[in-house]
C-alpha cells in the first residue's frame, strides 16, 4: 500500500530530538550532509556516520523504520555502486574484455554507497522527528532575512505547509480511487509499459478533479476566515532556543572538530 | 389521517413497488460467502499498528440481504474490503462458494467481478468521457465485447434510475445524485453475484435516499443477488435487510435476523448505535401498556397496527 512509504514521514514520539528546536535540526541536517560530502577518508566519513547514528539513537525511533526509508533509493545505491566498481583506476584485480575491477574501484563504490545511504538517513532523522508544521515554521524563520529582498517568504512557507498537509490526504485519496477502480476490475499489476500507463488514466483523472475541488474549497475557507497573508500575523507556538538546544549545538561543534582532525591526519582514500 | 397518507405519497412510486408487494426473499440455505477467523492489522510493524478487524467468522447465504452496521471505526469498511480481495487479511480466510479467494492471488480480479463493491462517495471514481463509457469500464475489464458491455451498461443505468438522455453526457456535468447513480451502475453492470454497498446513501437528501434504497431493494428482488449494505442509519437498514451484522471494536457483535437484532436495543445502544426511532416509540408504548408489536421497523409497519387501534379506540368513545 502507498502508506508503507516512510520517506519524509513524521513519527510522533517523546525524545530529545523531537523536543529540539526545528531550526537547529534543519541546520544540523545540512551540516551533517556537508560533512558527508567533505569526508576524504574512511575515518572522517566514519565520524560523520557516527554523528548521524547518534542522532538516530536520540530520536528513539525503531531502526526498522529507518531501514524502510532506504527502500525507495535502494536501486540508486546499487546502480551507483556497480558503476563505480568498474570505473576505478590502477592495477586491475579482475579483467574481462573492457570490464575491469580495481581495488580503487571497490573502495570508491563502498564510499559512494555509504554516502548516499547516510544522506537519506540524515534527512530521515529530520523528517521523522519534526512535524511538517514545525518544519515549515522553521524554514520561514530561517529565510526571514530574504524578505528584506522582497522575497515573499511567508507565502512560500504557507504554500509549503499546504502542500505538505495535502500529501497524506492525496495519498489516501489515491488509495481510495485505486481501490474503487480495482473493484471494477482495473488491472494495474500486469501488462506492457504502455498498458500500465494507460491503466493510470482512471486513477489520475479523478485524482486531479478532486485535487482541484479541494484547492477551491480551501481557498474559500481561508478567505472566509479573512486570511490576508503574513503581515502582522503572530504564532501560536513561538520557537524558542532552549538549554537542550545549546547542548545539541555543542555536540555539533565537537563533531566538526573531530571531523576536521580526522580528515587532515589520515590520507584521502578516494583517489581519482 | 391526511398527514399519514401524505407521508406515504411523498415516498413515491418506486418505494411502494419495492416494499408494497412481495417482501423479503428467504435465503435458500446455500452459503455464498464465508469468513473464518478473519483478522486485519493496519500498519503492522510501525508505531501506528492497529487491529481493525479481529477474528470474524460468519457466513452469508445466497440471495440474502444483509445489513452491516457499526460505529465509526468499528471495522466494517475494512471487513468488506477483505470480502472482495481488495485487502489481504493478516490472518484468516475468505471463502467464496467454498473456495479461498486468495488461493490463486493472480486470479483475484475474477473474485472482484463476482463480488462487486460500491465504495463510499463512489462519484469520485468517475473518469470517462461519457457516462455510458464509464459504466462500461467494469464489463470491458471483464473482457466482454463492446456490444455486450454496452447492453449491460444501459441495463444497469436503468436499474439505478439514471435517465437514458444522461448517458452521453460527461460524468462531470451531472448533479451529485446522478453521479452517485452512475457510479453504482458502474458496479452493477458487472452483474456481481454479491453486491456490497458502503453507505450508498451518505450525503443524499431524504428523498434521494429513499428512492435509492428502494431501487437497491428492487434490484435485489429482481436479480436475486446477495446484497451487503453498510449504513449508519438503522432506519434504512431496518427497512431492507433480512439479517443484520453488527460490528463493534473490530469484532462481530451480532449476526441475527433484523427484528431479532433490533429487539436487543439495549445492547445496541451500549455500542453507540440506536434502534430506529419508530421502533423505540413502539417499545415505549408497549411499556406503557398499549397492545403493540414493538418489532415493527418502519413507519409504515407501525402505522399498520396503530391506525386500526386508534379507530377502535375512537369507536369505543372517550375513556
Amino acid at each position: 500500500m502507498l502508506s508503507d512509504i516512510t520517506l519524509g514521514q513524521y513519527f510522533p514520539a517523546k525524545s530529545p530530538l523531537h523536543r529540539a528546536d526545528p531550526r537547529l535540526k534543519i541546520c544540523l541536517t545540512i551540516f551533517s550532509i556537508v560533512l558527508i560530502f567533505c569526508a576524504g577518508n574512511f575515518f572522517s566519513l566514519g565520524a560523520a556516520v557516527a554523528y548521524i547514528g547518534l542522532g538516530m539513537a536520540l530520536s528513539r525511533i525503531a531502526v526498522k523504520l529507518y531501514l524502510r526509508s532506504l527502500k525507495p533509493i535502494l536501486f540508486l545505491v546499487v546502480f551507483t555502486a556497480v558503476l563505480n566498481v568498474f570505473y576505478g583506476t590502477g592495477e586491475p584485480l579482475w579483467q574481462w574484455g573492457v570490464f575491469k575491477i580495481t581495488q580503487n574501484g571497490l573502495v570508491n563504490s563502498l564510499f559512494v554507497s555509504i554516502r548516499i545511504i547516510t544522506l537519506i538517513l540524515a534527512s530521515s532523522v529530520l523528517t521523522f522527528t519534526t512535524s511538517p508544521t514545525q518544519l515549515t515554521d522553521a524554514i520561514e524563520r530561517l529565510l526571514r532575512p530574504l524578505s528584506r529582498l522582497r522575497v515573499p517568504v511567508h507565502e512560500f512557507a504557507m504554500m509549503m505547509t499546504i502542500a505538505l498537509r495535502f500529501v497524506p490526504l492525496l495519498l489516501e485519496e489515491t488509495d481510495k480511487i485505486m481501490s474503487a477502480q480495482k473493484a471494477r476490475g482495473a488491472d494495474m499489476e500486469s501488462g506492457s509499459v504502455l498498458q500500465r500507463i494507460k491503466a493510470l488514466v482512471p486513477i489520475l483523472i479523478p485524482l486531479f478533479v478532486s485535487a482541484f475541488r479541494r484547492a477551491y474549497d480551501l481557498a474559500i475557507a481561508m478567505e472566509s476566515r479573512c486570511y490576508h497573508g503574513g503581515g502582522g500575523r503572530t504564532k501560536m507556538k513561538v520557537l524558542r532556543f532552549g538549554r537542550g538546544d545549546w547542548l545539541v549545538l555543542g555536540s555539533a561543534v565537537l563533531a566538526l572538530g573531530a571531523f576536521i582532525a580526522l580528515n587532515i591526519v589520515f590520507p584521502p582514500a578516494v583517489a581519482r | 389521517m391526511t398527514a399519514f397518507s401524505g407521508l406515504r405519497e411523498r415516498r413515491g412510486k418506486a418505494y411502494r413497488q419495492a416494499y408494497g408487494s412481495a417482501r423479503r426473499r428467504e435465503a435458500n440455505g446455500l452459503t455464498i460467502l464465508e469468513t473464518k477467523n478473519l483478522t486485519y492489522k493496519y500498519g503492522a510493524g510501525t508505531p501506528f499498528e492497529k487491529t481493525a478487524v479481529e477474528d470474524v467468522s460468519l457466513s452469508i447465504g445466497k440471495g440474502e440481504f444483509v445489513g452491516v452496521i457499526g460505529h465509526t471505526g468499528s471495522g466494517k469498511s475494512t471487513l468488506i474490503q477483505m470480502l472482495n480481495g481488495l485487502l489481504r487479511p493478516t490472518s484468516g480466510q475468505v471463502l467464496l462458494d467454498g473456495q479461498d479467494i486468495w488461493q490463486e492471488p493472480k486470479k483475484i480480479r475474477q473474485v472482484r467481478f463476482r463480488v462487486g463493491m460500491v465504495f463510499q462517495y463512489p462519484e469520485y471514481q468517475l473518469f470517462e468521457e461519457t457516462v455510458l463509457q464509464d459504466i462500461m469500464f467494469g464489463p470491458k475489464n471483464m473482457g466482454l465485447p463492446d456490444e455486450a458491455a454496452k447492453a449491460r451498461a444501459v441495463q444497469a443505468a436503468a436499474f439505478t434510475g439514471l435517465k437514458p438522455s444522461l448517458l452521453d453526457e460527461s460524468p462531470f456535468e451531472l448533479s451529485g445524485g446522478e453521479k452517485r447513480r452512475a457510479a453504482i451502475a458502474g458496479v452493477i453492470a458487472m452483474d456481481p453475484e454479491v453486491l456490497i454497498l458502503d453507505e450508498p446513501t451518505a450525503g443524499l437528501d431524504p428523498r434521494g435516499r429513499d428512492v435509492l434504497l428502494a431501487q437497491i431493494a428492487q434490484y435485489h428482488k429482481e436479480r436475486g443477488n446477495t446484497v451487503l449494505l453498510v449504513s449508519h442509519s438503522m432506519e434504512d437498514i431496518g427497512r431492507v435487510a433480512d439479517r443484520l451484522l453488527v460490528m463493534n471494536d473490530g469484532r462481530k457483535a451480532m449476526l441475527a435476523p433484523t427484528k431479532e437484532a433490533f429487539a436487543r436495543g439495549e445492547e445496541l445502544e451500549k455500542m453507540g448505535l440506536r434502534v430506529p426511532q419508530v421502533t423505540k416509540i413502539l417499545q415505549g408504548l408497549q411499556k406503557l401498556g398499549f397492545p403493540v408489536d414493538p418489532t415493527a421497523l418502519t413507519v409504515d409497519d407501525a402505522l399498520k397496527q396503530l391506525i386500526p387501534y386508534c379507530k377502535q379506540r375512537q369507536a369505543a368513545g372517550p375513556l
